[in-house]
Formats: structure tokens, sequence, C-alpha cells
């Protein structure tokens, strides 16, 4: 497997995975409004996730699609962040976390808008238009219901609680991020790590919500290792592609 | 002057309309990037709206099937990706007719800062009564590309086709 293989996969199945978590809530919306908002933003990440891992796919050069990809790999084959295979929670918790998702991804696309890989860059470039709409409308509801009533207030910084540690991974790199930053196609991680702690901090403190102090959460999605959580995921996403293989409709 | 092929080509493709704004052609809406004739043959490059836009599919079905009806025996769809669509790419004379649909057209598409968290969404002038005094109900709406907006001047509901 090449670096520039795992490093489409890790981006493409992020989407992948956290689109299914936001298209859990389709017919579920506390209001009709935010109801078709996660749907739309949803939709918006499986389109991401389509692109970045058809090209994955491509790269790869086996003959794998972007559904041969997303429905046939099993559970130790997918390069999510943990973050984002975590149950979906109230709606304080999903909102939450697609904030502090939507603020790194806006840095990390903003990037590899840059990658000296040309369809890579296309790809981030489109993608980070779809974010900063997906960012803005987080950012206020965090707020909205962090600075909100008592009830909402203790919701979003429970939320906050459980889901902060797992920010950790966001600037986890390895030797694929090496290889690739050499080459000019990806940023350095840790280079983001600030701005977007910064983005988050002020979201979060006119939330005001209080960011728990204490180390991150081991990480290990980037190279396969999940949460008990991925595979009951994995299992609804991907029965009805394994159970009629090749079926069209 | 362009070839008569293309002219052909062109024509065929400004029929083809989009599916979730039935008013506007896949040309007017500024997702063609380029048409190439050869003989019978014709290759057209299409640029998504959106990434996880639905109606692509459909668009690209619907292509094919105008362009064989124009008498082209081979019909090839590529998707490219850059530079990215923006909605600047919707021709002025498009943007009318969303407004006479009434869906607010987009504004254009200036330099703005990496985030934009607060301040005021840009104003949407009503696409009935052409009062500014309208306010945002949701950023998202019936499609990724619309957001939902109402006007006080004449208390009607309406669309903004979200400048992107």
């Amino acid at each position: 497997m090449t670096p520039l293989f795992e490093y489409l996969l890790r981006l493409g199945d992020d989407r992948l995975v956290l689109g299914h978590r936001l298209s859990e809530w389709c017919g579920h919306g506390p209001i009709l409004e935010e109801d078709i908002a996660t749907a739309n933003i949803a939709l918006d990440l499986l389109g991401q996730a389509t692109l970045f891992l058809r090209l994955a796919g491509a790269v790869e050069g086996s003959g794998r699609d972007e559904d041969a990809l997303a429905y046939w790999r099993d559970e130790h084959e997918f390069r999510n962040l943990q973050l984002c295979e975590l149950p979906k929670g109230d709606f304080g918790f999903t909102i939450l976390r697609q904030f502090l998702f939507d603020a790194w991804s806006v840095q990390l696309l903003d990037a590899l808008s840059r990658s000296s890989h040309a369809e890579l860059a296309a790809i981030a470039a489109k993608a980070l238009k779809e974010t900063r709409y997906h960012l803005r409308h987080s950012a206020e509801w965090v707020q909205r219901l962090g600075d909100g009533t008592e009830e909402s207030r203790h919701r979003m910084q429970s939320a906050l609680e459980e889901l902060w540690p797992w920010t950790g991974e966001f600037s986890y790199q390895d030797e694929v991020d090496q290889a690739l930053h050499a080459q000019g196609i990806v940023p350095d991680l840790t280079a983001l790590r600030e701005p977007w702690e910064i983005m988050a901090r002020d979201v979060l403190t006119r939330a005001t919500l209080v960011i728990p102090g204490g180390p991150p959460r081991m990480s290990g999605g980037r190279f396969g290792r999940h949460t008990e959580h991925l595979g009951h995921l994995l299992a609804e996403m991907q029965i009805v592609a394994r159970s009629h293989p090749g079926a069209r409709w | 002057m362009p070839d008569p092929a293309d002219r052909r080509a062109w024509a065929a493709l400004e029929s083809v309309l989009d599916p979730e704004v039935p008013v506007l052609s896949v040309v007017e809406l500024g997702i063609v990037r380029e048409v190439s004739v050869e003989g019978d043959s014709v290759t057209v490059k299409v640029t998504p709206t959106y990434s996880g836009c639905p109606a692509m599919q459909t668009i690209e079905t619907e292509i094919t099937a105008a362009l064989q009806a124009a008498g082209f025996q081979r019909v090839t769809i590529k998707t490219v990706y850059s530079p990215a669509w923006t909605t600047d790419w919707i021709a002025d004379s498009a943007k009318q007719k969303l407004r006479a649909y009434g869906i607010a057209p987009p504004g254009s598409v200036a330099a703005s800062p990496l985030v934009l968290l607060e301040g005021p969404s840009r104003q949407v002038a009503c696409p009935f009564c052409g009062s500014p005094n309208t306010t945002l109900q949701s950023e998202f709406g019936a499609t990724a590309c619309k957001s939902l907006h109402v006007c006080h001047a004449c208390r009607q509901p309406f669309e903004h086709f979200k400048t992107f």
C-alpha cells in the first residue's frame, strides 16, 4: 500500500463514517430545519468521501472503486478518526462533534487545496467550500446551546468532556504523512493544530463551555484500531451491498 | 464561427434542464466546461455543483440522451473538479430566470475570509416583492444549494440559491 492510498483512505473514511452517523438523524431531527440540515451535510460528506475513495482506488490501481472500498473492507481496514465513529448521542453531542470536526476539516482542506497533487488539490478545494458552510452552521448551534438554558448548557458541557480527549487524534502523524509531506502533497498536521485550537477555543468560550484538562485519548483509527462502535456501524452500512453483491437498481 | 456540429451539440445541451431547478439548463448553470466534437462522437466535460449533488447522475443520463437525439452516436461524459464550480458561473440571464421562478439568485462570490463564523450573512432581497427586509431561516433548504428565508414585507417564505 502506497502512502498516498493510505492517506486518501483516511480522508475518505472520516467523511464516510461521520456522514453515516449524521444520516442517522434523518427523520429524527429535533426540528424540521435541523432534520434537513443534517441530511444535507451528510450528503456533502458522502459526496466528498466518494471523491476521495474513488481517487484512492485509482491510485491503488487494482480495480477497486469507491463502492468496493466502502462496502467490502472490514473494520480493521478503515482509517477514520475514532471521533467520527462514536454513536450520535443527543443533538448537542452530534452538533458539538460536528463543530470540532468541521473546524479541523477547514484547516486541513485549506492546506490540501495547495497540494502539489493536482487532483487531490481540486477535490480539497471543492470540499472546503462546502465545509465552510457546515462550520458556520455547527458553530452557531454550539454557541446557542452552550450559552442557552441550564439544561442545554449542561448537556453541551457533558458532550465536550466526552469529546475533547478524542480530538488529540486530529494531528496524529506517522510515516505516511512524512513521506507525502516531503513531496509537498500534504501539510504538516502539527502546524494546523494551533489555528484549529484557536478557533475551537474562541467558539467554545463564547458558548460559555469549559474545556476539560487531562491527556488526549490513545489514538488508533489511522492504523485500523477502532472502538467497539465502528463494527456495528459498518454492519448496518454494508449489509445490503454484501447480501446482494453486484446488485444494480 | 463555431462549427455546425459544435452548435448542434451546444443546442442539445441547452435543452437539458437541471432537475432540481427546472428553469435553468445545464449550460446556464455553468456546469458544462468543454464540448469537443469529432465526427459523430462528442465528449462533454462537466463539473458538479456540490460533491454530493444527487442530481448529477440524472443530469449525465439526460445529457447523453439529448446528444444522442441530436445525432451523436458516441457520447462520453467526463467529470472535472478543477477549477471548482462557483455560483459566479451562473449566467446573469439565468439569475433573472431564477428570480422569476421565486428563488433569490446568488450574489457574487467575493474574496472572503477562510471562515466567517458570525456577523450578518449577506442581505438577500425577496424574489417576490424585492424588499431587502428578510431573515435567514435555515442555511440548508430542500437541496444543498439552497437556503430558506422569509420576507417581512410580503410575509412570503422563499428559497435562496446560496452564494457558493
